[in-house]
């Protein structure tokens, strides 16, 4: 598997890139419809946030007269920083070709890059609701970055190296290591992760607009037209990706190992299901859930950071 | 024993449907614009909040107007249109415009009950500027005192052309 042919190499990045293009919208959708229909209604239709951004698309696009290109650029950057992730990041297939890029550090810094983007953005449009959405949204992304980094770090120490395919390559070759006590931690600070950094449930609650809860939505308030088409996009696929992302870190098989277009498609078969069984259970795991208070967030990221230590001590301990 | 009332309850949705409203071009050219996708910001621009509790109860499970893809807004730079509700009072007249101008064009505005549409009860009242289209410009009117959910989800689905 060390040598694939340019060709398949493309053809499974540009797999990634469409799916998670595609699929994060849909994966939106699922989730909304699996908390509908727990609440007892039957909700929109799962390809609804397609509709929405189709709409969106072709709406009027208002800025605020004071704000500068850093409001016009931060949707672009974040869209544009996800789809890299997803060009690079073995999402279907563990392709050597680009392993030294889709290394796991520059995979954190490329999704911080986005939600930075984001949060100047916000600052940028010089209102209440701006900047109070940027600083908690900074204070928990600075708290759930370092957890994210130390969690995939403790999946590097048995694999030896920090790329990412070979992480998922190596966990292939031994599986006992997914029952490991290290992997098993690394996974719970993952999901506390994807929560904090989604903006879901209990950290911040993605359909609320009470003025005094609200971190991530605060954010978009001034974005309109094609500009919040980006930015719910951009979302969607940041969603997409970490989800993703865990899949194939903590339970791996499936993954396309050689070019074949034959284990491409099983691939995106395998990828497919997973990110919707673990979307569907996050999105339970939602509607189980009260939010928490927001002082009560850092004790959460700090205890999800902790457990990642500690899947870094025991993964030293036991190699 | 809870396993099996949730998957019960999951397999039991609500289906009725009724069938959409029949209405004029111009509604038909709202909802070929939005293609089954509406976003709405809500403006009480003096409602007795009589209007309020019929909205709110839309989105319970017994209405579930999202099923059509229809949703309220927090602020009128994501929404398609404003939902204005109440006689238009003095000290919400210059808010309620400015609202209308920071929504994206082209934007719908719904006059919902009877306030806004002729200020209903409070008609000559010392603080009513007047009925909502005496302030903007009104795309269609809703009435009943309050309007129940059914006929408010009715008149949105012609716009959401759901």
């Amino acid at each position: 598997m060390s040598n694939w042919p340019l060709d398949s190499v493309v053809a499974v990045s540009a797999c990634q890139v469409i799916g998670v293009v595609l699929g994060g919208p849909l994966l939106v959708g699922l989730m909304r419809k699996v908390r509908c229909r727990l609440e007892g209604r039957a909700g929109p239709p799962i390809r609804q946030p397609l509709l929405d951004l189709r709409k969106l698309a072709r709406r009027e696009r208002m800025r605020p007269a004071q704000a500068s290109f850093v409001f016009s650029a931060a949707p672009v950057l974040l869209v544009a920083t996800t789809l890299v992730i997803a060009a690079i990041a073995p999402l279907l297939g563990t392709h050597p070709a680009l392993a030294s890029s889709s290394d796991l550090f520059a995979v954190v810094f490329l999704l911080l890059f986005g939600s930075v983007a984001i949060a100047l953005g916000a600052l940028d449009t010089g209102t209440a609701f701006g900047g109070m959405g940027a600083s908690r949204s900074m204070t928990i992304g600075a708290l759930a970055e370092p957890a994210l980094l130390v969690a995939i770090l403790a999946l590097s120490i048995p694999a030896h190296s920090s790329n990412l395919p070979t992480i998922i390559g190596s966990s292939l070759a031994h599986p006992l290591w997914l029952a490991s006590p290290q992997r098993l931690l690394a996974l719970v600070a993952f999901l506390i992760v994807i929560i904090a950094e989604s903006g879901r449930l209990p950290v911040d609650n993605p359909g609320t607009h009470l003025e005094l809860t609200m971190i991530h939505e605060a954010m978009l308030l001034e974005y309109s037209g094609a500009d919040l088409a980006l930015v719910k996009l951009g979302e969607s696929m940041r969603l997409t990706v970490l989800i993703t992302l865990l899949a194939d870190l903590f339970v791996p098989w499936g993954i396309a190992t050689g070019p074949s277009p034959g284990h491409l498609v099983i691939g995106l078969v395998t990828t497919a299901a997973k990110v919707a069984v673990l979307g569907a259970g996050l999105a339970t795991f939602e509607v189980a859930v009260a939010k928490l208070r927001l002082f009560r967030v850092p004790e959460l990221l700090a205890g999800a950071f902790v457990l990642s230590v500690l899947a870094v001590v025991s993964a030293l301990v036991i190699s | 024993m809870r396993l099996f009332a949730l998957a019960r309850r999951l397999r039991a949705r609500p289906v009725a449907l009724e069938p959409a409203q029949s209405v004029s071009a111009d509604i038909q050219e709202v909802a070929l614009r939005n293609r089954g996708s509406l976003q709405l910001r809500h403006v009480d621009a003096g409602s007795c909040n009589g209007c309020e509790l019929e909205l709110t109860s839309m989105f319970s499970p017994v209405y579930d107007v999202e099923r059509f893809g229809i949703r309220l807004e927090a602020s009128p730079r994501h929404a398609d249109g404003l939902i204005v509700t109440g006689p238009v009072t003095r000290n919400m007249a210059a808010p309620l415009r400015k609202t209308l101008d920071a929504t994206p064009r082209p934007c719908v505005v719904v006059a919902l009950g009877d306030c806004a549409r002729d200020c209903g009860v409070f008609r000559s009242a010392y603080g009513v500027e007047g009925a909502v289209s005496d302030v903007v410009p009104v795309d269609i009117e809703i009435p009943g005192c309050p309007p129940d959910p059914a006929t408010i989800i009715r008149a949105l689905r012609s716009l959401a052309g759901t």
